[in-house]
């Protein structure tokens, strides 16, 4: 009879107890952040989407080596000589158009591991998280400026000044081997006479 | 006396009491809306969560959102169910929660039914929605659902017993079986409500005041199990039923049965405050009397009784997320070798209180 007694007034107490309880979480602060609207503050080193600053860019390919999961994809064309494509920002003299620097970012797997090689520091994380697609090929970011015009333009250029070049040398050798064809022409008479 | 008003405006008595009959209809729906909505508030806030906060100013539409996305719902029937009694269920459903608001008094202006027997015709009409969930679990032809529907009747049968001795025990002090009459006895400030003794004096008073509480609590227990709310949702019991005998429901079969079951959570609240906080009388005194315009009168007696409704309601909602659901030999426990023999000896005092 007592057990059933404080059997009864633990069931009443203990729900009080707890009726106590939830009604002050009732009035603490709530956890929520409103997503869209309010963002967290996100860590100094997160890791996000890429950006390739290609103002900075060599085309040195260290990055498209370094990616574990070959997400980044390069193409360069040597400059002619005659052309300046001038220096980046930390006065390293860049020497390649580069014409294709594609990231697939459905591929990426954000390591960081590109972001190290870089000799000028050109491609680095950003804080943007928010970039899904409803196609996966728009997750292939093009990060190259030249149009396809341009480099056809640069590919011809290279292409006349490699036949230029090919030609020079060709002549010069033409030119060396006549010398020397001379050179052995002139010799011969005297040592036949 | 509304419906004198009605038969005055109308001239026909069939168009006036159709229309008195429809007013709790006008009070359900956007009590509704409104309790869905704190029923999401007040368990978001109660786990440190926000809850809806896009609809609206702090959500307040979300219900109004989601009423409509229900409505644009197919309407499913299972290919197996028991067709005419899965559409009927519901229907009956509702029907039963429904009748049970003619006996209520929402104001002196406006009861249904001045029924004399209010009570006891409330607990007799909302026994239809017993079958109504039967009808439902059995028709759906699941398991899942059937086994809700089992579980609720059992339930609710078992808990009727401790609910009707309680009302007994109001109304052998009361003396009367009218919730009309019932909350005009307890007029005159919140002291002479039935749980501080009623408008008894002196001795009587004193000694009816602890067992008047015991009798409320009872009751809040044994009502909170009748509507099937946690931790008495076994019917229902989310993570083991699916959710009871509504599985199969979808669209508006589904959004009726919801309807039910918001309307049933305010009938038993309302009868808790009707028994025990004096129904639609003000704790103070009224507005209107103070400054001479008698028909504020029953807007504020409408005031009061839907507050006090609602805090029973918020109640209910706090429990929920204070509480686990009980297991259903605990839930048998409680109706069986706790609360009817608590509710026996109750009765038996205040019987005898009402003696002296």
């Amino acid at each position: 009879m007592k057990q059933y007694l404080r059997n009864s007034w633990d069931g009443i107490w203990t729900v009080l107890v707890g009726m106590k309880i939830t009604f002050m979480h009732m009035f603490t602060k709530s956890v929520t952040i409103q997503y869209p609207t309010v963002k967290v503050k996100l860590p100094e080193r997160v890791r996000n989407r890429l950006y390739v600053n290609m103002d900075d860019c060599i085309g040195c390919l260290q990055c498209e080596r370094a990616c574990p999961v070959s997400c980044i994809e390069i193409e360069t064309v040597k400059s002619v000589p005659s052309e300046d494509l001038g220096t980046t920002s930390n006065g390293k003299k860049k020497a390649l158009h580069v014409t294709t620097f594609n990231i697939d970012f459905a591929k990426c797997c954000y390591c960081q591991l590109c972001v190290f090689p870089c000799p000028t520091e050109c491609i680095y994380m950003t804080e943007t998280y928010e970039f899904s697609e409803f196609e996966r090929n728009s997750l292939n970011y093009k990060f190259a400026t030249l149009t396809p015009e341009e480099v056809v333009d640069k590919k011809q250029k290279l292409e006349v000044f490699d036949a230029e070049k090919a030609a020079a040398k060709a002549e010069a050798e033409k030119a060396k081997a006549e010398e020397a064809a001379k050179k052995t022409a002139e010799d011969k008479p005297e040592t036949e006479n | 006396m509304i419906q004198e008003i009605l038969i005055d405006l109308f001239g026909n008595e069939i168009v006036a009491f159709i229309i008195s009959a429809a007013l709790p209809l006008v009070f359900i729906v956007p009590f509704v809306i409104f309790a869905v909505w704190l029923e999401r508030k007040v368990s978001a806030h109660m786990q440190d969560r926000l809850g809806p906060m896009r609809v609206g100013w702090h959500g307040v539409l979300q219900t109004v959102a989601d009423f409509i996305k229900l409505v644009q719902k197919e309407d499913i029937i299972a290919a197996d169910a028991d067709k005419k009694m899965f559409i009927l269920a519901p229907i009956m459903v509702f029907a039963g929660s429904y009748a049970a608001y003619a006996a209520f008094p929402f104001s002196s202006a406006y009861i249904g039914s001045g029924v004399d027997v209010g009570i006891f015709f409330v607990i007799a009409i909302s026994s239809v929605v017993v079958a109504g969930l039967l009808m439902a679990g059995w028709a759906s032809n699941n398991k899942y659902s059937l086994y809700g529907a089992m579980r609720s009747a059992a339930q609710i049968v078992s808990y009727e017993i401790p609910t009707a001795l309680v009302i007994l025990s109001i109304v052998m002090v009361t003396g009367t079986l009218s919730l009309a009459e019932m909350s005009e006895l307890q007029a005159g400030g919140f002291w002479n409500w039935q749980i501080f003794g009623g408008a008894e004096t002196g001795l009587v008073k004193i000694l009816l005041i602890p067992f008047m509480i015991i009798a409320f609590i009872i009751f809040y227990i044994s009502s909170l199990a009748e509507v099937n709310r946690t931790p008495f949702d076994m019917p229902e019991a989310e993570s083991e039923l699916v959710s009871g005998y509504h599985t199969e429901y979808s669209g508006m079969k589904f959004s009726i049965f919801f309807l039910a079951e918001y309307a049933n959570m305010f009938a038993v609240s309302a009868i808790a405050a009707i028994l025990f906080f004096g129904g639609y009388q003000s704790p103070f005194g009224y507005i209107g009397d103070l400054l001479g315009i008698d028909w504020l009168v029953p807007f504020e007696q409408l005031f009061w009784f839907a507050m006090k409704g609602l805090f029973f309601v918020f109640v209910q909602m706090w429990l929920r997320w204070t509480l686990p659901r009980v297991r259903v030999d605990q839930l048998m426990t409680i109706c069986w070798k706790y609360l009817i023999p608590y509710a026996f000896v109750n009765l038996i005092i205040i019987g005898l209180i009402t003696l002296i």
